[in-house]
């Protein structure tokens, strides 16, 4: 890598272009122009940090052979179809970002966001009897272990983790009347509850989290099996609220509403942090490219969002207009999460215990409450995730979270550019990732192809990512 | 000739059977490097650990300041103002250089970064060690030379008004150009009234930087004098022998349990 090693070790050849402010520290510079920072983006791809740049390139790739293959890919209905299938996919790739970005690996979370369905959806079929709907001794060994998950994350101190497993158990032990928002939570709580366990299992009794995972996703498949019985299916279809989670929409004003908060939202935010670090002679980017930026994000919001308020039936009777819920949801988890993760002291340790644990430990971090508690996201994201699933099919089966589910929020966050070795990942890959994952399977089976194609250009997709993650990291070791 | 800013008195230090700090006497002056040196074995590393807190000491005193006290664990040696940059310089790779800096002690209210404040605080740090050869506070650690790390990691030692600072080994691993670098901030350490103490096996460079030499022989401080007073063969021989003519421990045979 001859150009980055140029780039940081010339000791004064390059001059700092304006930076008078403090005239003594060398070279540095805090703003450069548009383009030094794209010849720094193309020094850092060729050092191999790719980030999410091959992700991007697979999208428009498969976007333009699946548009020009088919005749319905393009068309608005399947595009916002698209939407509501990919989605719950992305939301568990986003809690499972977290718990790759300490190179660890959550195997069960798809088998333990079924469990949270099960529940989910018992509780609204029993009308939220769980003691009948579960017999004696299931509803209380349910009842103990959530109290177990309570203790454990109290153990470590991660409130959260305590005070979701009791309200769960309050729900269970009181049989609130059945009521969506109620659902939700409960299925929010189980997921808690579960990343708890696997948590403590892997950050204070320290057995590798592929283990306890591998262990947790068997187990969890016979949970959901037991909480519903054989060949049983619990219909949440008549449910308004569970099945408009992926099967609604906004109207016109609230999908207007939604894109003026999002880009305006985004557009302050960019804007407000990039002038003041400019004010305060900090490390900036480029004014252009930012403003190029923030204009790309506002453009494209603004078509999707005019796109997607068109009449997309294809029933000339009925009209099927506006931004599907799960665009919102989508977009309020990845601000929270990005949040988190780039702006609050915890989410600056994920990194650093993803980097070098070692380091972390000795610089004062608490290792192994941060090991438990990105475990205990993972969990509870993944309930969220089985929320938006389950309404998408509109029922829960014993197989619900089982399959497939989890190899593909594990391959969305991998294609996405997430390292599986730690420390490198952000949230949006997750998305991008989710999104390549979902229009492989949509688009192979508007081709009728068969599900054993969709499994095997799955599996070679996500090899290819994999490999090319690996090969990122030979690389920037190299150099 | 300053105060003592860190005085050991009658160190020992045990672990099992195994008696590996006898007696130790040791001054850290502010303004002053103090290299310490000694063969493998000798007790260096038990003795800065001992220094930091992450070894208990059996019996003795550490003054600090002139005052005495126990130092239990890194964080209370952090406290008085005792920062050791080890060996394997414990940075983060994936995290920028002002992330390094700051980690664990990041700055902000309310479990949120105040990102700008802590940016410039590093580079005022960096400025005030005369750093100039880093293109940037935002390059992420990976891309830095090994002399570029141990400036990094040195730079996080002082940002904390820190009083004391050990450094283990800090040009072992690095070329010529870079060890020049590290050294030329070693002493820049010491100007800025900062008591440093140099572990390194490469005389020319105790030599170069240090005001005092103090050398461990199997666990006994053989003897800590001015670096002008002394010549290099002088020091070969405290390190392999324990003893110098008439400098070092008297008869050093009867040293070793």
């Amino acid at each position: 890598m001859p150009e980055e090693q140029s780039m940081t070790d010339t000791p004064t050849g390059e001059k700092a272009p304006d930076s008078g402010a403090i005239s003594d520290f060398g070279i540095d510079t805090t703003s450069k122009s548009a383009g030094e920072a794209l010849r720094e983006y193309v020094a850092k791809v060729r050092g191999g940090d790719f980030g999410s740049l091959p992700a991007l390139l697979g999208l428009l790739v498969l976007v333009i052979f699946f548009g020009t293959q088919s005749e319905t890919f393009l068309t608005l209905g399947n595009i916002s179809n698209l939407l509501a299938q990919g989605a719950g996919i992305v939301i568990i790739a986003m809690g499972l970002v977290f718990v790759l970005l300490l190179g660890e690996i959550d195997l069960s979370a798809g088998t333990a966001s079924g469990v949270a369905a099960s529940v989910m959806a018992l509780h609204l079929v029993k009308d939220g009897n769980m003691l009948s709907a579960f017999g004696d001794g299931v509803f209380y060994i349910t009842c103990g272990f959530m109290l177990i998950a309570a203790v454990l994350s109290a153990l470590l101190r991660i409130w959260p983790g305590v005070v979701l497993p009791v309200i769960g158990l309050v729900i269970l032990l009181l049989g609130v009347p059945p009521n969506a928002w109620i659902e939700m939570l409960l299925a929010l709580c189980i997921g808690t509850s579960i990343g708890s366990l696997t948590g403590y299992l892997v950050a204070k009794v320290g057995i590798p989290s592929f283990v306890v995972t591998l262990a947790l996703f068997l187990a969890w498949g016979g949970v959901t099996l037991k909480y519903i019985g054989q060949g049983g299916t619990l219909p949440i279809r008549n449910d308004k609220v569970l099945f408009n989670v992926a099967n609604g929409n906004l109207d016109t004003t609230g999908s207007w509403v939604l894109f003026l908060l999002a880009a305006g939202g985004y557009t302050a935010v960019v804007l407000n942090r990039h002038f003041s670090r400019l004010r305060r002679g900090l490390v900036a980017q480029p004014t252009p490219l930012v403003l190029i930026k923030v204009g790309t994000v506002i453009l494209l919001g603004a078509v999707a969002t005019v796109l997607l308020t068109q009449n997309r039936a294809v029933n000339p009777n009925v009209i099927i207009l506006g931004v599907p819920y799960v665009v919102p949801i989508v977009l309020v988890l990845l601000t929270v999460g990005t949040f988190v993760l780039d702006r609050t002291g915890y989410g600056r340790h994920i990194y650093a215990v993803g980097g070098n644990a070692e380091a972390a430990r000795r610089a004062g971090i608490n290792v192994p409450k941060i090991r438990m508690s990105v475990f205990v996201i993972a969990s509870s994201v993944a309930a969220l995730g089985a929320i938006v699933y389950s309404s998408k099919i509109g029922s829960v089966s014993p197989s619900s979270g089982a399959g497939n589910t989890l190899l593909f929020a594990v391959g969305a966050a991998v294609i996405g550019g997430t390292s599986l070795f730690g420390g490198k990942g952000r949230l949006r890959d997750a998305v991008i990732g989710g999104a390549v994952i979902a229009i492989i399977e949509n688009g192979l089976g508007l081709l009728k192809q068969e599900a054993a194609v969709v499994s095997i250009v799955t599996g070679l997709v996500l090899l290819l990512a994999a490999s090319v993650d690996a090969l990122s990291r030979r690389r920037s070791a190299a150099s | 000739m300053s105060e003592p800013i860190l005085e050991l008195r009658g160190i020992n230090k045990s672990f099992g059977p195994v008696h590996v700090l006898h007696d130790i006497d040791f001054t850290v002056r502010a303004g002053e490097v103090t290299a310490l040196v000694g063969d493998n074995g000798a007790g260096k590393s038990t003795m800065v650990k001992s220094i930091a807190g992450i070894h208990p000491i059996d019996s003795g005193e550490v003054l600090f300041e002139g005052q005495p006290v126990t130092i239990h664990s890194p964080r209370e040696a952090a406290d008085y103002g005792i920062e050791v940059v080890y060996q394997d310089l414990a940075l983060c790779e994936n995290l920028d250089i002002v992330q390094n800096m700051f980690l664990g002690r990041e700055r902000g209210k309310y479990g949120l970064l105040d990102e700008a404040d802590m940016e410039q605080a590093a580079r005022k740090t960096l400025a005030s060690l005369s750093v100039r050869t880093v293109k940037s506070v935002r390059t992420p650690v990976a891309s830095l030379s090994g002399g570029q790390r141990q400036t990094v990691a040195i730079a996080k030692s002082v940002l904390w008004d820190s009083k004391v600072v050990l450094l283990d080994e800090p040009t072992a691993a690095l070329g010529v150009a870079q060890t020049r670098q590290v050294l030329d901030l070693v002493r820049r350490l010491a100007e800025q009234g900062l008591g440093v103490v140099l572990i390194s096996h490469n005389m020319n460079d105790v030599f170069e930087v240090s005001d005092r030499i103090a050398c461990l022989y199997l666990g006994r401080m053989a003897a800590q004098l001015p670096t002008k007073d002394v010549t290099h063969g002088q020091v070969v021989e405290l390190i392999t022998a324990g003893r110098s003519g008439d400098l070092g421990i008297a008869r050093p045979e009867s040293a070793t349990i």
